[in-house]
C-alpha cells in the first residue's frame, strides 16, 4: 500500500468540478484508492463518497492506495490534485 | 380549436405536433422476487441505457452551448457509476429479494435525504442531482419514456410548464420548432435562451399544459404571442403564410448583415447586440451586430456554488473579445444583489431588493471580488475594443471610487510585468434617474453612457416591473423618460462623449425614430433585433427626426408620442 498526504490549498475546498476529475481519474485505475479526512476514510472512486465530507480550504487529506498498479495511481492523482488547483 | 395569448419571447412561428415535456410516473410496487441475479441485470441494463444517453446529452450541451455548460452531466454520469450507490443497491436486491425498482428508490433516497441534511446550501443542490439521475434509472427500469428534449427526433412543439436552464440547452433547433410554457416572461432565462437559439417561443400562458394534449397540433406565434392547439386547415394555412412571409423578411433582413447601418439621409449609428455569454457571440455576428452594447458579467457567478476564479473570467472575456475582433465590446461589470441572489454570497433578504445592495454598491465594499474582475477584465483587454462600464451608479463619488480601483489594478498588473492595454474607455450605465438628471456634470467624467432602460423606467415611474398591477406604469415613451434620456445624450455631446442604450426599448420599432432624432449613437438590443432595426432605420431621416424633438419633449402622455411617431413614420 502507498500513501500520501496533501494540504488543500483552493481556496473553496474541494468542489464539484476538481472532485469530477478527481473521481474520474481514480477510476482508470484497479487499485482500491481511498481518501482520509480527519477520522473518516471514503473510495475516491465514489463522486457521493467525496463530495459528502465537505473539505474546506485548509484541510489536510490523506490518499492511499492499494493494489497492483498503487504507484501509478497516486503519482497520477497527486498530478491531478495540483493540475486543479487543489493543493499540494 | 383553442387560442391562448401569452408573451412572445421570440419572433418566427412554430406549426408542428405537441411534445409534452413533463415528469413521467414513476410509481411502481415493491415485489419480492426469486432470481436476484435476473433484477441485478435489469439494474445495469437501465444503468446502461441511462449512461449511454447522458453521454449524448453532454455531448449536444457542449457542442450548443460549450464545456461548461456540458459539465453538470459529467457529475451526473459518475453517478451513476458511483460503487457506493450501485453496490448497496445490488446488495439489497440480493440480500432482501426486492426487485430493482424498490432497491434503487429506496437506496437512491437513503441518499438523498443525507444530502438533504447537510448544513451546506451546496450539497443540497446534490440532492436534487442524485434524484435527477436516479429517475431516469428509475424510467428505464419500468419501461416509460423519460423526456429528452436532446433526444427527439421528429418535428415538434414542446409543451411545458417550464423550460430549466439544462432543458433548453439540449434543444436541437432542427426538431424543435418552438417551444410554449406556463409561466415565464420575456427576460426569464427560457426566453433568453429562445431568442440566443433563434427558435419561436411564447411563454406565460398560463395553462398551456392543461390544454394542449400530446401529438396534437399546435401553432406558436412568437410574434404576436399567439399560442393555437389544434388549428383547423384553414388556421394552419393563414398560418403558413405568415411564416413564409417571416422567411421572407428574414431574407431580406440578412442582405443587410455586412452592410454598415446607415439612414436614409446618410448618418451613421452604431447596432449592437447585449449578450450573457462567450456562446452568444456566435450570434451577434451572425445578425451583423456591428458589437457587443452590454455583455452580461452576472452567468460567470451564477448557476454554481463559489466566485468564479480570475482565469475562468479571463477566459470567458478574452474568448468574446477575440470572436469580435476590433468591433467595441462593452462590458458590464457584475450587476448582482438584490433580486439576483447568489447563495454562495450569503446576502441578507432585503424588504426592497430593487433599492437596496446591489451592483456596484455591492462591489465597492466587496472590493475583494471587485478587484478579481476587474483584474481579469484588464488582462483579457489586449485582446479586443474593450470598453468597461459600472452599473447603478447614483453618485460621483461612487463611480470615481470604481474608476479609482481600476486604475490601482492596472498598475498592480504593470508592475507584474503584465500586458494591459494602454487606453480603455470607462464609463457607466445611466438607470438612476439622479444620474440622468446631472448628466452634464458625469459627463466630464465618463468617457461614455449606456442608458438601461428597463430600471430608468421602473425607478422614473416608481413601479416594480415584476408587478403586474402596476404595469401600465412601463411606459418606455413616456415624456418623463424621453426627457431624462434627452439630457444625457445632450450632456455626453457637450463634452465630446457618446451615448448608447441597452435596454429593450432600443430595439423596438416605435422608440427607434424618436431616440434616433434625439441623436443616440448607440443602439444595443437582442442579437435577433439588429437586422429588423437596421431596416427600419435605412427608411428614416435622422434630421428630419430631429425636428419633431422639442415637439415630442413637451407632450404630456405616452400615448400621445406613440401616435405622433405612427404617423409621422407610417407605422400602423
Amino acid at each position: 500500500m502507498v500513501e500520501k498526504t496533501f494540504h488543500i490549498t483552493s481556496s473553496d475546498g474541494v468542489h464539484a468540478r476538481p472532485a469530477t476529475v478527481l473521481v474520474q481519474n481514480a477510476g482508470k485505475y484497479e487499485s482500491d484508492i481511498n481518501l482520509h479526512y480527519k477520522e473518516k476514510s471514503v473510495n475516491l472512486k465514489s463522486i457521493m463518497g467525496i463530495m459528502s465530507l465537505g473539505i474546506p480550504s485548509g484541510a489536510d487529506v490523506k490518499i492511499t492506495a492499494e493494489g497492483s498498479d498503487e504507484q501509478e495511481a497516486i503519482d497520477h492523482l497527486a498530478t491531478t490534485l495540483k493540475n486543479e488547483g487543489l493543493g499540494e | 380549436m383553442t387560442q391562448l395569448q401569452g408573451i412572445a419571447a421570440s419572433s418566427g412561428i412554430a406549426i408542428a405536433k405537441v411534445y409534452r415535456l413533463e415528469a413521467p410516473d414513476l410509481s411502481y410496487s415493491k415485489t419480492d422476487v426469486d432470481q436476484p441475479e435476473q433484477e441485478v441485470k435489469r439494474l445495469h441494463d437501465a444503468l446502461d441505457i441511462s449512461k449511454n444517453e447522458l453521454e449524448k446529452i453532454k455531448a449536444h450541451t457542449k457542442n450548443s452551448l460549450g464545456d461548461e455548460h456540458a459539465e453538470i452531466f459529467s457529475a451526473h454520469l459518475l453517478v451513476l457509476s458511483d460503487p457506493e450507490l450501485i453496490k448497496p443497491i445490488e446488495d439489497k436486491i440480493k440480500t432482501d429479494n426486492v426487485n430493482a425498482e424498490a432497491a434503487l428508490d429506496e437506496t437512491a433516497n437513503m441518499f438523498i435525504d443525507m444530502f438533504k441534511g447537510m448544513d451546506n446550501e451546496y450539497m443540497r443542490e446534490r440532492a436534487a442531482d442524485i434524484q435527477d439521475v436516479t429517475k431516469r434509472v428509475m424510467a428505464h427500469l419500468l419501461n416509460v419514456t423519460f423526456p429528452d428534449p436532446a433526444l427527439i427526433n421528429e418535428e415538434v412543439v414542446i409543451v411545458a410548464d417550464d423550460l430549466t436552464p439544462s432543458d433548453t440547452a439540449q434543444l436541437n433547433k432542427q426538431y424543435v420548432k418552438g417551444f410554449t410554457t406556463d409561466i415565464g416572461g420575456r427576460t426569464s432565462h427560457s426566453a433568453i435562451m429562445a431568442r440566443s437559439l433563434e427558435i419561436p417561443a411564447v411563454v406565460g400562458t398560463k395553462d398551456i399544459t392543461s390544454r394542449a394534449e400530446k401529438d396534437v397540433m399546435i401553432i406558436v406565434d412568437g410574434i404576436n404571442g399567439d399560442v393555437i392547439v389544434d388549428p383547423s386547415a384553414e388556421e394552419i394555412r393563414r398560418y403558413e403564410q405568415k411564416q413564409a412571409d417571416f422567411e421572407e423578411k428574414k431574407k431580406e433582413w440578412a442582405k443587410l448583415k455586412d452592410d454598415p447601418t446607415k439612414t436614409a439621409d446618410g448618418e451613421h449609428v452604431e447596432l449592437a447586440a447585449n449578450i450573457g455569454t462567450p456562446e452568444d457571440v456566435a450570434g451577434v455576428l451572425n445578425n451583423g451586430g456591428e458589437g457587443v452594447g452590454l455583455y452580461r458579467t452576472e452567468f460567470l457567478y451564477m448557476g454554481k456554488n463559489q466566485l468564479p476564479t480570475e482565469e475562468e473570467q479571463f477566459d470567458a472575456y478574452s474568448s468574446v473579445l477575440k470572436q469580435m475582433g476590433d468591433k467595441p465590446v462593452v462590458v458590464r461589470t457584475l450587476d448582482i444583489g438584490g433580486d439576483k441572489e447568489l447563495d454562495y454570497l450569503d446576502l441578507p433578504k432585503e424588504m426592497n431588493p430593487f433599492l437596496g445592495y446591489r451592483a456596484i454598491r455591492l462591489c465597492l465594499e466587496r472590493d475583494d471580488i471587485f478587484r478579481v474582475q476587474l483584474r481579469a477584465l484588464l488582462r483579457a483587454s489586449v485582446h479586443g475594443n474593450l470598453k468597461i462600464m459600472f452599473p447603478m451608479i447614483a453618485t460621483l463619488d461612487e463611480f470615481r471610487q470604481a474608476k479609482a480601483m481600476l486604475e490601482e489594478e492596472k498598475q498592480k498588473l504593470i508592475e507584474e510585468g503584465q500586458d494591459v492595454a494602454e487606453s480603455l474607455e470607462v464609463g457607466m450605465m445611466v438607470e438612476i434617474p439622479a444620474t440622468a438628471v446631472i448628466a452634464r456634470q458625469f459627463a466630464k467624467e465618463v468617457d461614455f453612457f449606456s442608458i438601461g432602460t428597463n430600471d430608468l423606467i421602473q425607478y422614473t415611474m416608481a413601479a416594480d416591473r415584476m408587478n403586474e398591477r402596476v404595469s401600465y406604469l412601463y411606459q418606455p415613451y413616456n415624456p418623463a423618460i424621453l426627457g431624462l434620456i434627452n439630457n444625457v445624450i445632450e450632456a455626453a455631446h457637450a463634452e465630446g462623449k457618446w451615448a448608447g442604450m441597452c435596454g429593450e426599448m432600443a430595439g423596438d420599432e416605435i422608440a427607434i425614430p424618436i431616440l434616433l432624432g434625439l441623436g443616440l449613437d448607440e443602439f444595443s438590443m437582442s442579437a435577433t433585433s439588429i437586422l429588423p432595426a437596421r431596416t427600419q432605420l435605412k427608411e428614416l431621416s435622422k434630421q428630419e427626426l430631429a425636428g419633431f424633438k422639442d415637439e415630442i419633449l413637451s407632450m404630456g402622455t405616452s400615448e400621445e408620442v406613440v401616435a405622433f411617431v405612427k404617423e409621422k413614420t407610417n407605422q400602423t
